[in-house]
């Protein structure tokens, strides 16, 4: 009951916030549409961040190709969208429009996540078994493949990109996804599964050695983080309503990097941290025009060479409250005996 | 039967002949000592039995299953738990979490139980929590529980990684040089910590250890290789006055 209590209170303020920042409920309060759609970018780039600190953070499986599984759930469910949206709302005919566009979003958020989540399953089988960098490399060429795929198929829009998608996701169902992911995430993380994937990181040998079955769980870790990714995309189709293949280059991928090695490696909060920060600098630095990328990049030196491990490293938000309070650790009160 | 049967096992590393012909028999209980000096082919006999290499040629099994071409986690699933010779813990997870960690092997936990926090998954945790604090007192290392691993003192941290394999719940325990940098006394309790897990759980020991006051003190059966070779077998009374032993130890005259 309690949990019950407490999604419902999230998802509440969720929707009071969203239409007190749209203005909709009420007029004056509303914040600029540019301000609006920067906040609703970073929430995308949070559950990126989240996401892929799963699986290059806490289970040290470098992936360079989160963008990749991004486009597989933007594309997919864009196209899911406008292909059978108007069927779908056919037979929904009995809700309110409101209604409609939720279950219309949550039906291309499910098929996004899944077909990017196969995609991380084939991706990750193969270069998972072996131990190293492998993956690194197999993502970095798969990403690119998957561009070049979109790029040369016309009934997504080929290289002119993918219009006419209906705006079904705003902050409300953004901000929705992205507590979602860091409650799924952290939960993992703090579970007797997610031991193993910190176990793997510290230490593949021994971890095998204990009896881990380390391809399985890093495997589910990768999909997983790839079915986050996959939601994260179709968010993003769903917010701009244009999907274009140069959205999800390598660049896209290194940012997402960025994002999690400025927050931290294996840390929830940093990755929160480092989306919002990195949208936060590179908008705000937009005065600097052409010298934006320059100082960018001169900040990001700076930081590595003060602060290697991230702003906080491995410290989480909550961590030093009482064990109920804290984000998603369910270690059970410790047993005297 | 024995619980582990090696039958002329050979692991060929290009020319070099790191273990050559090796039988050896593990009874249930049983505390075997591996000795040879430096090269002799010890540790390179602990990756074959734990699936690290996969032996040039010969048989392994436990309980009469070949233990043949398995994976190293696999094998541990199976019953066979191992600590190493240059300490290989989780340095970054509390002790408390390094044990966890090989409790994971033996638990039912699934993934989606965890992310909906069910009943069951709740209980579960509680019981590896409790069960894995337990077997931390028994090594001494309860107050150090929320320590990190890296933090501990290296003696400790030996006795963590015995902790972390017993958590496993193997049958047969593989330790490669546990005494390694211990001074007397701690080599001392150690000794006596080996025995005692040894009669509490029943499980056998395979040890290698270059500390002959612990081999000789606890060991049942004394196994001794030279480059790669089995030259002795038998009790630490008959290895000790083994003349091709004391050869190969402080060399021919």
């Amino acid at each position: 009951m309690k949990r019950l209590a407490a999604g419902t209170g999230i998802v509440a303020a969720l929707w009071l916030a969203n239409g007190l920042l749209s203005g909709s409920l009420v007029p004056a309060l509303g914040i600029s549409p540019y301000f609006l759609q920067v906040l609703c970018l970073a929430g995308i780039n949070i559950i990126l961040a989240v996401s892929l600190n799963l699986i290059n953070g806490f289970t040290g499986q470098f992936s360079i190709g989160h963008a990749g599984f991004m486009a597989i759930g933007g594309y997919s469910s864009a196209f899911l969208t406008v292909t059978f949206g108007d069927r779908i709302r056919a037979a929904l005919g009995f809700l309110p429009e409101a209604g409609q566009n939720g279950v219309l979003l949550l039906t291309g958020l499910t098929v996004g996540a899944i077909l990017a989540a196969i995609a991380g399953f084939l991706v990750g089988v193969p270069s998972l078994r072996l131990r190293g960098d492998y993956l690194a490399i197999v993502t970095l060429g798969f990403g690119e493949i998957i561009r070049v795929f979109i790029v040369n198929i016309d009934a997504i829009g080929g290289a002119r990109g993918l219009s006419g998608i209906p705006k079904l996701a705003n902050f409300f169902w953004i901000y929705l996804f992205a507590a979602i992911t860091i409650v799924v995430v952290s939960r993992i993380v703090n579970s007797s599964f997610g031991r193993t994937l910190i176990a793997i990181r510290e230490d593949e040998i021994a971890a095998e050695a204990m009896g881990v079955d380390t391809t399985r769980s890093k495997v589910i870790s990768f999909s997983v983080s790839s079915a986050l990714a996959g939601i994260a995309g179709a968010l993003f189709a769903h917010y701009l309503m244009y999907l274009n293949p140069n959205s999800f280059t390598f660049l896209k991928s290194i940012e997402i990097i960025i994002m999690i090695v400025i927050g931290g490696l294996g840390s929830i909060t940093g990755s929160v941290l480092g989306a919002v920060l990195y949208i936060g600098l590179t908008e705000g630095l937009r005065e600097f025009a052409q010298y934006r990328m320059v100082l960018f990049s001169f900040l990001l030196v700076v930081l590595m060479i003060v602060r290697p491990q991230g702003i906080l490293g491995h410290w989480e938000l909550l961590a030093g409250l009482p064990r109920r309070w804290r984000l998603g650790v369910d270690a059970p009160p410790p047993v005297r005996g | 039967m024995a619980l582990l049967e090696l039958k002329g096992v050979t692991m060929r590393f290009g020319g070099l002949y790191a273990v050559n012909d090796i039988s050896l028999f593990v009874e249930p209980g049983q505390l075997y000592g591996l000795i040879g000096p430096n090269g002799a082919g010890k540790t390179t006999v602990f990756n074959v039995i734990t699936g690290v290499y996969t032996p040039t040629a010969g048989e392994i099994s436990m309980d009469g299953e070949s233990l043949g071409g398995k994976r190293t986690g696999r094998i541990t699933r199976h019953g066979v738990a191992r600590t190493f010779q240059n300490i290989r813990l989780f340095a970054n997870m509390t002790v408390l979490e390094n044990v966890k960690v090989a409790f994971h092997c033996r638990q039912a936990a699934r993934l989606a139980a965890a992310i909906f926090r069910t009943g069951t998954h709740a209980a579960e945790e509680r019981r590896v929590d409790r069960e894995s604090r337990e077997l931390l007192k028994i090594f001494h290392l309860d107050h150090l529980a929320e320590e990190k691993a890296k933090n501990l003192p290296y003696g400790s941290q030996r006795r963590l990684e015995i902790a972390r394999a017993m958590a496993t719940s193997p049958r047969l325990l593989l330790l490669d040089e546990p005494a390694a940098g211990m001074n007397p006394q701690e080599a001392n309790e150690l000794m006596d910590l080996i025995r005692w897990v040894r009669d509490q759980y029943g499980m056998a020991i395979l040890l290698v250890e270059h500390n002959m006051k612990v081999v000789m003190g606890i060991c049942e059966t004394v196994h001794v290789l030279d480059y790669g070779s089995t030259i002795a077998i038998g009790s630490p009374a008959e290895i000790q006055r083994n003349p091709k032993v004391i050869e190969a130890y402080l060399g021919g005259v």
